[in-house]
């Protein structure tokens, strides 16, 4: 069991960066910090999914045959198919391919979030912002 | 081959905890740029250049330029001490 | 378990302390006005509760700790890695990589996959960037007055001319490189890695490399707010009409009125190189937005 943890390395990696992500993401007060961990996160779930269709000794699904190769025509026309033998899954990469920039767009978002909160309470701490809101709840 | 891929992978988990652990914000920005690129390195060893064009111009680009404007915006550029516990 | 009762106790007493002394003391005080001594109290105060920063902390690692366990137990019984015998790779792949020539024309079959089997998902994807673009322009983006605007046009005049200069002359220098490679990796999606995404994204990168060097007013001379929605609503719809296109018509495989050309050409594999440049320039648009309106607030 622990020799399978071995021979997975890349998914157990990612695992832990998961859980490192997880743990930042928890324990820091700042909210940037934060952010960085959930992006941690994301990269984790990426890592794990690409290694899944990882095959060793085969290579990017990008077609070997160049321009003029008389195959090409064959493989057109479908009277004859590329060896499946030769290629990886390319099904991961189209997923996470999707994954980085939506990745990106909600990073952008919470940064946003975060700048308008700056700008309401002049502080990125969790607990100060808690605080301050408590104090208007009470002065009202 | 297969050692520079451990070496990479140990070089994530550096970061990953390193970035946890340090207070000051600008160090752990920096941290996570080093950490994106050697991710883009890792998509090539898995065989997907397409998602290592991708990560090494969106994570490692564009994503640190976003979360260093926002320090900019919130003067935590030159701050030397952060009340993180 | 005694002694985290009496943490939460003693966290529950800090919290009425606090409010009844921040009742009396801020009442004529704004909340972004703080001064040293509340500064000083605020550290006092969270003193108080640390007992309980004590108890979250624990239940946080634990918890942590727990779902990395359970994960990396389930992690032990997968298939191993890079076995080509896994259940991932099954007869979905099969098809991709057999069929993908006939069917789409790219010579790169992740290309072919999500711009032409999956284009409706791909549609969503840009919908989801253009979401996120509106969303931190309402979240950001200032209304400036006329007088606003005027002034800081002088603050920028003055600093015009006193860009870092070596950041002006590499920029020179790299600007275009960078914008010729992005170009490059956009137009040949389908033939090499990269596509819309990553090509967009450089593209991207080189603008806000030329802002950053040459300040806002030369950008604004080819790149303002205007031509900004043009774009990315242009591409955003050219992209849906296109999809509607294929759905009204049936669904894959069937005759189009676009050739697939010769596989390897340039120009060729049917809609793949246009909806790559449409998503290319949406996502150099919404890069340029996101650093425009987080500088500067307006773009």
């Amino acid at each position: 069991m622990v020799s399978r943890l071995f021979t997975n390395y890349y998914e157990t990696v990612s695992i832990i960066i998961f859980g490192i992500g997880f743990v930042t993401l928890l324990l820091n007060r700042n909210i940037i910090k934060k952010i960085i961990g959930f992006n941690f996160m994301d990269t984790a779930i990426y890592l794990f999914l690409a290694s899944k269709g990882y095959i060793t000794g085969r290579i990017a699904p990008i077609l070997l045959e160049k321009l003029g190769d008389t195959n090409l025509a064959g493989y057109q026309a479908g009277t004859a198919v590329p060896n499946v033998q030769n290629y990886i899954n390319p099904v991961p990469s189209g997923l996470v391919l999707t994954g980085i920039v939506v990745s990106v767009s909600f990073t952008a978002f919470f940064l946003a979030l975060a700048v308008r909160l700056y700008r309401e309470y002049k502080t990125l701490d969790m607990h100060e912002i808690i605080s301050i809101m408590n104090r208007e709840e009470n002065k009202e | 081959m297969i050692y520079v891929q451990y070496i990479l992978i140990l070089f994530l988990l550096v970061c990953a905890i390193s970035v946890c652990v340090t207070n000051n914000l600008l160090v752990s920005l920096i941290i996570f740029t080093a950490y994106s690129l050697v991710m883009s390195v890792i998509w090539l060893f898995l065989e997907s250049p397409d998602l290592a064009i991708t990560e090494a111009a969106v994570g490692a680009g564009v994503t640190s330029i976003l979360f260093f404007i926002t320090l900019k915006k919130v003067g935590k550029m030159t701050d030397k001490e952060d009340s993180d516990e | 378990m005694n002694k985290i009762f009496k943490s939460l106790n003693d966290f529950v007493n800090g919290v009425q302390d606090e409010k009844e002394n921040v009742h009396l003391k801020h009442k004529n005080k704004k909340h972004h006005e703080k001064v040293l001594t509340e500064r000083i109290e605020d550290i006092v105060e969270s003193g108080e509760n640390k007992g309980f920063n004590k108890f979250y902390n624990v239940i946080a690692i634990l918890l942590a700790c727990v779902i990395i366990a359970c994960m990396i137990y389930t992690v032990s019984f997968l298939p191993s890695f890079g076995d080509p015998t896994n259940p991932a790779n099954n007869e979905v792949v099969q098809a991709y990589i057999e069929n993908g020539i006939r069917d789409t024309g790219a010579v790169n079959f992740v290309a072919g996959m999500i711009l032409n089997y999956r284009a409706f998902d791909t549609l969503g994807e840009s919908t989801v960037l253009f979401i996120a673009a509106t969303t931190v322009i309402i979240l950001l983006f200032k209304h400036k007055t006329k007088e606003e605007e005027k002034a800081e046009q002088l603050e920028e005049a003055k600093y015009e001319d006193k860009h870092d200069l070596i950041l002006r002359h590499g920029a020179l220098i790299v600007v275009p490189a960078t914008l010729v490679f992005g170009v490059y990796v956009l137009f040949n999606g389908h033939l090499s890695p990269g596509g819309g995404f990553s090509g967009g994204t450089i593209m991207g990168a080189a603008l806000i490399l030329y802002n950053s060097a040459f300040g806002d007013n030369s950008t604004k001379t080819f790149f303002n707010y205007g031509i900004h929605k043009v774009i990315k609503i242009s591409a955003l719809s050219f992209y849906a009409l296109s999809q509607l296109y294929s759905f009204i018509t049936g669904a894959n495989l069937i005759e189009s009125i676009i050739p697939n050309g010769i596989a390897g050409n340039l120009i060729s594999s049917g809609l793949i190189l246009p909806l790559n440049i449409c998503v290319g320039f949406e996502v150099a648009c919404t890069m340029f937005g996101f650093y425009s309106l987080f500088d500067r607030e307006e773009i």
